[in-house]
């Protein structure tokens, strides 16, 4: 049993982390924060069940996407379980010339990567269809292993993965489009390999 | 790449199953070998790697001062003796 009176010390530091998230679950500053303060006072409310020197950053995830599953999104639902576009691996590193470049010496991808902005990242993130952005939120933002992720999301490890993969290639799919937009890469037909 | 081609393709394969420290000791120890003596994958895996950082460091917001206000406000409103959330009350958590 955990002590609600120590709730706060130990809860708190997640609360960027939590906000992050759920800026971009929700796309919108005011119901992210309407979103983080319901996931703190559910947990705080059900702290007496979670058991100290466990996983409470995951913990406080699992609330946070329960509740934007259950009761925020049912109210504003979007029609946007679409299915996503099927890349290759590696998308983005072969598009810059990665596999051949590096055969040949040259290594200018890592440049490109400099150049991509917060607003690309956030909005690439923002543009992935539901189920496939809370995977890469979790794997590729917060660092949650495949089964804390499956723990938050409560569906299986291999859904997991193959959602973080999908997932993974879609916003790498996005961001060398902004690149491309920006001029920051230039028109490459895609290299196979 | 040549004549460790397959090698390069299974490294390929699995950059992120490696990358999320996913891999069994006896698979990332093959492909850490394989990598440390192959320059175009271990340029890629170092790519990925390094999208990685970019991707989650350029994807952090700051908590707005005025939101742990009233989270703060809101948790000393709350009694200890709140019969507690059910659905995150004892038993519930799977974490472990």
């Amino acid at each position: 049993m955990a002590d609600q009176a120590r709730f706060a010390e130990q809860a708190m530091e997640h609360m960027s982390s939590l906000y992050t998230a759920a800026l971009r679950m929700t796309r919108n500053p005011a119901d992210a924060e309407d979103l983080v303060q319901e996931t703190y006072l559910k947990a705080y409310r059900g702290f007496g069940g979670f058991q100290e020197g466990t996983n409470l950053k995951a913990w406080l995830y699992r609330i946070l996407t329960n509740t934007f599953i259950n009761s925020y999104r049912s109210k504003k639902r979007r029609p946007e379980e679409r299915d996503i576009e099927d890349v290759e691996d590696l998308y983005l590193y072969r598009r810059l010339g990665g596999l051949e470049a590096a055969a040949a010496g040259r290594s200018a991808e890592e440049e490109v990567l400099e150049h991509i902005t917060e607003t690309e990242v956030k909005e690439a993130i923002e543009s992935l269809p539901e189920q496939f952005r809370m995977a890469v939120l979790l794997g590729d933002v917060e660092g949650f292993s495949y089964k804390e992720i499956a723990e938050i999301l409560d569906i299986p490890i291999g859904t997991v993965m193959s959602r973080l993969h999908r997932g993974r290639k879609a916003l790498q799919k996005k961001l060398y489009d902004f690149g491309r937009a920006r001029g920051l890469v230039s028109e490459e037909p895609a290299i196979n390999g | 790449m040549g004549e460790s081609h397959d090698k390069c393709e299974e490294s390929l394969h699995l950059v992120y199953h490696y990358l999320d420290g996913e891999l069994t000791e006896e698979k990332r120890v093959l492909i850490q070998q394989h990598i440390d003596d192959c320059p175009p994958c271990f340029e890629a895996f170092d790519f990925e790697a390094e999208l990685r950082v970019v991707v989650k460091r350029r994807c952090f917001d700051e908590a707005p001062p005025d939101l742990r206000r009233r989270i703060a406000d809101a948790l000393q409103h709350e009694t200890l003796h709140d019969p507690g959330d059910p659905e995150y009350g004892p038993g519930s958590n799977r974490l472990v």
